[in-house]
Formats: structure tokens, sequence, C-alpha cells
């Protein structure tokens, strides 16, 4: 049996690891899906309905696991953190409350509509139901990252004891709730799922146009469906791909202002320095340094003052607080320190990619280069990789604290929780959950395979089909 | 730091905001069980049907609903964290297992009919097909024992109360299964599950009945036999007789609309016996486990302002799915 800490800790990060894909599928599908449902309308162009309506089958299927897994997270708060929910209530159910009631409902309910709805109402109500679904999942998470924003950052409350027990008291809040994290999380969150998704697009539509063959002035079904997916994912990808990148670099400041400790476990740097070298690659030389990725017998690639200069935003020599200056022990370094750097390297990738296919583009050689075609195939899901690998980074490297300086995470499980209990729901989320994901796996692959609706099922397809102008579809 | 004068101190407007937020934690939970209630009934009597045109009518007839009603839940989690921090965290980790127990059957029941309709062969569908009723009895099931153990403070994961409110309200679910339904079918179908009606509410009612008798029995400190808890099951069996009436008239759209009572009528009842505590294992009052009053204060502008407009998109959602299912409409 573990012990219900540890137990909970990785229940915790498993359910997390494996809901925040759906949310990232969905917040990132949804300006395209509000661009789709307004050129589907507006323009007599079947390949806005085709568009349409195949990415809201895998929207919606997106949608239903990431309800499911979702309220997992929301009860697991109580379930497996009852000491923290019972010290940080006041301040951390509010906006979860406000998120269900604002976001989530408006997300839940417009989505009747707009899956099956469409035969059903008006064009414009078809219009706001789309824009309604797509706000819902931004709203969604505005809430969440106020709340996790606020264990970052946390401002605005008082701390009092209640017969020895912690209580966080909300005394101020905009002061919590407007925390100086909440924007920067919220940019690259945001960002980084539309960027996710566009690659996801761009290696869907790679995938058909390099196993199809298909060329500019292809005609045969579906061809001008796979380009007109390539491309819009393409100009997706080169505006927030790049956007990232310079973002991050910014967020990476405030983090070292804010979360010092955090910053310090991303560089792995011990002792308090200046001039501290940016570790492009590091490799211990035995297995015990593997914890440890900057222990002293090393092969590593480092650029002179490179830490330094980004911590600071410019000056080689600044100083970077060392792990062993807190009185808290260090958050597990070589998980953060990798995962950024997975993150970052990943990042950069996708800077390449859009901008050799946006040559390609600009060249006419977007559908004949294959070798293109594979790299966007293989990065089709690497957006969603670099979000894990990021919140590993935040999550990871803000321990030992659940709440930033305020209460340890240790301190926050459930005290009447065995260790019996929570390995045998470990145990059991480990099943449900990889049946879950080969299942989500199972069912996007056939909708890819599918391919969308062809011309003639579509409204403006069957018009032009039918010189009597009667649709095919009733 | 902002000054926030008497918001900080002073409840809204005078008014009883512990006692209105213990209320509206329950009503949620009500708006819950009423509205993801028929879906699961609706999963029940679809292991009542093996006819493939008739299981697409079932599932077609909650597919656009099913998601938002289930919203309910998650925003009842979210409240009772929010107003009641202590009472979320004490009452969640207490029932440990049976807390996954409902996750786990939400999560086949939302699952199940997305599945089924991904595939067309018979093994598939056979197998989503039970996924589906599995998920949609055993959710109100556990539900039902989760209500039962917060208000008689019981810690094991069942217990023989337990069981009999759960089936209970499994019942309940099927009676609300049964009036969607029969509202939303036409033809034999509509028949067929109109005739489960009366069986559901008289297997309801003598649950009600002996969990009532336990209670005098077992728990006089509750208070089953003052006034408002009586006039409570009063309204349920005239709400009962209503819906068995207005089923065999053919009545149907009138016998739906006797759900909502019996619902709001059980959760009542649930609320007005636990009153004033809020989590009777631990001893928590009301007045213990409230939020403070500036939290409060914020929760409740948000919520004044927030609610009306949930309740405008169920509107629109269910005015947008009106009438009876047209034969032929799949679930996707």
């Amino acid at each position: 049996m573990l012990d219900p800490v540890i137990a909970s800790r990785l229940q915790f990060a498993l359910t997390t690891i494996v809901h925040i894909i759906f949310p990232v599928m969905s917040m990132g599908l949804a300006p395209f899906l509000i661009y789709f449902t307004w050129k589907d309308i507006r323009t007599d162009d079947p390949v806005y309905e085709q568009l349409r309506r195949f990415w809201t089958k895998i929207f919606a299927v997106s949608f239903v696991v990431g309800t499911v897994t979702g309220i997992v997270l929301e009860f697991e708060f109580g379930t497996n953190f009852a000491a923290f929910s019972t010290a940080a209530g006041e301040l951390f159910g509010g906006p979860l409350a406000t998120e269900g009631m604002m976001a989530f409902m408006l997300e839940a309910t417009f989505l009747g509509v707009f899956v099956f709805g469409r035969e059903k109402v008006s064009d414009a109500l078809y219009m706001v139901s789309a824009v309604a679904v797509g706000l819902g999942t931004w709203l969604s998470a505005v809430w969440i990252l106020v709340a996790n924003s606020w264990m970052q950052t946390p401002r605005g409350y008082e701390l009092a004891r209640e017969s020895g027990q912690l209580v966080v008291s909300l005394v101020d809040p905009i002061a919590a709730y407007a925390n100086p994290r909440f924007p920067w999380m919220f940019v690259h969150m945001q960002n980084a799922a539309v960027l996710s998704v566009a690659l996801f697009m761009a290696g869907v539509a790679a995938y058909h146009v390099w196993q199809r063959g298909i060329s500019a002035d292809d005609d045969r079904e579906g061809a001008r469906f796979w380009r007109k997916t390539l491309k819009i994912a393409l100009v997706v990808l080169l505006v927030t791909a790049p956007f990232q990148a310079i973002h991050g670099d910014a967020y990476g400041r405030h983090v070292y202002e804010t979360q010092p400790q955090k910053f310090a476990a991303m560089e792995a740097v011990w002792e308090t320095d200046s001039y501290v070298p940016e570790y492009i690659f590091a490799i211990p030389t035995s297995l015990d340094g593997i914890t440890d990725p900057r222990a002293k017998e090393l092969f590593g690639i480092g650029i002179p003052g490179g830490a330094s200069w980004l911590a600071s935003g410019g000056d080689p020599q600044a100083e970077i607080t060392g792990l062993n200056e807190f009185d808290t022990e260090a958050p597990p370094v070589a998980i953060v320190f990798w995962s950024f750097r997975l993150m970052v390297a990943a990042g950069f990738w996708f800077i390449l990619l859009a901008f050799w296919a946006a040559y390609r583009w600009w060249t006419d050689e977007l559908y004949d280069d294959d070798l293109l075609h594979k790299a966007f195939v293989g990065s089709s899901l690497l957006g969603i990789f670099a979000v894990e690998v990021g919140w590993i980074v935040t999550e990871v490297g803000r321990q030992p604290w659940v709440i930033q300086g305020v209460l340890r995470t240790s301190e926050g499980v459930s005290p009447g929780l065995t260790g019996f209990e929570a390995t045998l729901t470990l145990a059991g989320f480990a099943v449900v959950y990889t049946g879950l994901l080969a299942l989500y796996t199972y069912v996007i692959r056939r909708i890819i395979r599918e391919g969308p609706p062809s011309v003639d099922e579509t409204a403006a397809g069957s018009e032009a089909a039918s010189p009597a102008g009667v649709t095919g579809d009733d | 730091m902002t000054d926030y004068g008497a918001f900080a101190t002073d409840p809204l407007f005078g008014l009883p905001l512990q006692e209105l937020w213990f209320g509206l934690v329950f009503f949620i939970l009500g708006m819950f069980l009423f509205l993801d209630g028929f879906d699961f009934g609706v999963g029940a009597i679809f292991a009542t049907r093996d006819d493939d045109e008739e299981r697409e009518t079932l599932l077609a007839a909650i597919g656009p609903f099913w998601d938002g009603n289930e919203v309910w839940l998650v925003v009842f989690g979210g409240a009772l964290f929010a107003a009641f921090p202590a009472v979320y965290a004490n009452l969640f980790s207490r029932h440990y297992l049976l807390m996954f127990a409902i996750l786990g059957a939400l999560i086949l029941r939302g699952l199940a009919p997305e599945m089924y309709e991904q595939r067309h062969d018979e093994a598939w569908q056979t197998w989503w097909g039970r996924a589906f009723v599995v998920g949609s009895v055993s959710a109100p099931f556990f539900l039902g024992v989760f209500a039962a153990h917060w208000l008689l403070g019981v810690e094991s994961l069942l217990s023989l109360p337990g069981v009999v409110v759960g089936l209970a309200v499994v019942a309940l679910t099927v009676v609300a299964g049964v009036g969607f339904l029969a509202m939303k079918t036409r033809g034999s179908l509509q028949r067929d599950v109109a005739d489960y009606g009366p069986r559901a509410m008289a297997a309801y009612l003598a649950l009600v009945v002996v969990t009532l008798g336990y209670l005098v029995a077992v728990r006089p400190d509750l208070g089953v036999l003052a006034p408002v808890p009586l006039a409570l099951v009063a309204v349920s069996l005239a709400a009962a007789a209503g819906y068995l009436l207005a089923l065999r008239e053919g009545r149907y759209t009138l016998a739906f609309g006797t759900v909502p009572v019996l619902v709001f009528a059980f959760v009542a009842l649930v609320a007005t016996l636990m009153f004033p505590l809020a989590d009777p294992a631990t001893g928590l009052t009301v007045a213990d486990a409230i939020v403070s009053v500036l939290p409060l204060n914020i929760m409740s502008v948000a919520s004044a302002l927030l609610l009306p407009l949930v309740f405008t998109y169920f509107g629109i959602l269910y005015s947008t799915f009106s009438g009876p299912i047209e034969t032929g409409e799949s679930y996707s």
C-alpha cells in the first residue's frame, strides 16, 4: 500500500494529466468552429459546412470525455485534499462554483443546440450557439486559472488558526482573484490550446495529403477539404507558434520574480550564483546523478550566462537564488528541469515547422513536400505534449507548496484517508483512464479515417447538384 | 488594499444568507436529480428495449440534454465547496470510495451513448448498451446512498438505510424517465414505457415508506413527525397520485410535470431533517460551516446574476428540442 499522501498526489497528477487533453482540444477548436460556422452561414461554399461538421464531431467527443474526467477533479479536492479544501475553501471554492455556473452551464447547454440543432434553429441562433460554446470553454479556463494562479501567487488573504487548524480567509477579493500570475497563465494556456489544435489539424490534413497524394489542383472528393484544413491550420500556427515563444520568455521572467524556487528548479541551480549558464542539455555520469541534472560530473552543453540573461531579460550577470538557499526542500528538480527543456524544444520546433511550411506555401510546393507532411503528422500530438510538460513545470515546480508559501501539499491531504483507499482508487484510475485514452484515440482515429461528409451531403452541395434547389438532406 | 466597507462585514441586504445557501445547495442538488434523473431513468428503461430503432430513439431523446443536466452536479460540488468548504471536505473525504463509485458510474453513463453510436455491429452495441444501463442505474443508486449517509452520519461504504434510499432514488429516476419518454415518444414505444410508470411509482413509494418507518423507529431525534416533513410527505403523495392519474389518461406532459414536485419534495425532506446541522457525522452546523461574510456576499451576488442566465440557457435548449422525437432522428 502506498502512503496516502503519495497516492493522492499521484492520483491527482494522473487525473489532471489525462483531463487536460480534452479541454485543450475543446478550447483550441472553439475559435476554429466559430469561424467555420460563420463562413458556413455567410457563404455558399460547401467546404465550410464540411469543416464545421467534421471538426464538430471531434469537438463533441472531446467535450464528453472532458466532462466526465473534469467532474473527477472537482471532487478530488474534497476526497483527497480535504485539509486543503477546509483551509482554503473560502478562496478556492468560489472560482470553482463560478466556473460551473458561468462557463460550464453555457458550454454544455449550447453544445446541445450546436451539435444536434442545425436543422432546428435559425442561422442567427445557430451562430449564437457556436459563440456560446466557444465562450464557455474559454470562460472555464478563466475561472480554473484564477483558482490555480492564486495558489501560485497568493494575495488578498489573511492567515488564522481556528482550534489548531489553519484557515485562509479572504480579505481582498480583487487582489486575490486578479493576482499577478493570472494574465500570464491565461494567455500562455489559451495560445497553447489554439497552437496545439492547429498542429493537430495540420497533422491530420497533412496525413491525408501525403497518403492520397493530394495536389494543388486535385478535385477528388475531400481533396479541397484537406487542402483548406492544412492552410487554415498553417495560418494559425504561424501566428501562435512565435507568439508562444515570445510570451513564454516574458512569463519566465515573471516566474523568476514571483516564484524563485521554481525558477531555480527549472534551471537546476543549487547554489546562488550570478552569470549562470543556460544548460540546453545535461547528462550525469552516473545514475545517482539523474535527479540532479547539473551535478558536478556531467556532460552538458551550456550557454554561458544564459540562464541569468533569461531571468533578468538581458543581463548575463544577474543573480539566481539557488535551491539550497530556501528553507523548504527543493521540488523534484530533474522532473522540472527536463520538462521545461522539452517544452521549450517543442516550442522552437513548432516555429521551425511553421516557417518551413510557410516557405513551401510561398514557393507553391505545400502539397508536394512529403518530408514536410511527415513532419506535420509526427508533430500532430506534440502541442498537447508541450502543454503537459509545461503544466508539469508549473505544478511540480511549486512543490512542496500547494499554496505557495502558505500550505504544503503534504499538509493538504485528507487526514482520515487510508493508504488502502488511496492506493485502490489510484490503481482504479490507472486502469480506467488507460481504457479511456485508448477509446478516445480509437474513436478520433475512426472519425479522421472516415473524413468529412461529401460535398453532396452538404446543404450548398446538394442545392448545386439539383437545379430545382431541393435540398437532399431533408 | 481595497476597502469593501459593509460588504465585507454585513450580509447582503441583511438577508439570512447562511440558511439561503443551505437551501440553495439542496436546490441545486434537486435540479441535478430532476434533470439528470430522467436521463438515468431513460438509461434504466433502455434495458427493456431490444429493438435497434427504439434504442436509437431513447438515446436521441436525451442526446442534446444530458451533458447540460449533469453540470448541475458540478455546480452542486462547487456551491458546497464555496459556501460550506468544511462540509464539502469532510463529506467527500469521509465517503471516499462512495464518491469514486459515483464518478465511475457517471463516466460509464457519459461515455456509453457516445461509444454506442460509433460502430453499428452487434457485439459492440450490446456491450455499450449494457454499460449505459449499468452507469445509469448505479449513479442514482450511489447518489441515494450518499444522501442517506450524509443525513444519517453513516461512515461505512454501505448500510441498510443507505441501500434502501439508494433504491428509492433509482425508482424515482425511473418514474422521471417514464414521464419524460412518454412525452417524447409515440406509438407502441410510448405505450410500453408508460406501462412502467405505476410499477416504478409503487416501488418508490414503498421504499420511501420503509425509510420513513425506519427513521421514526430508530432516529426519533430527526423529527420525521414534525409538521414540515409531514407536509412534504403529503405533497409527495399528492404528486404521486397526480402522476398516476395523468399517465392513465394519457396526459403525459402533466405526468412529467409532477416529477419535479416529487424530486424537490424528496430533497427538501433530506434538507429539513438535517437542518440546523450541515454535516451530522461531525456535528457541524450550518452556522459553523458557512464561510465568512465577504466571500458569501460575493457568491450571493454571483449566483443572483448567473442563475437566471443558466435558466435562460436551459429554456433555449429545451425549447429547441421540444416535441416528440421524429423517426430516424439519431443520437449524433
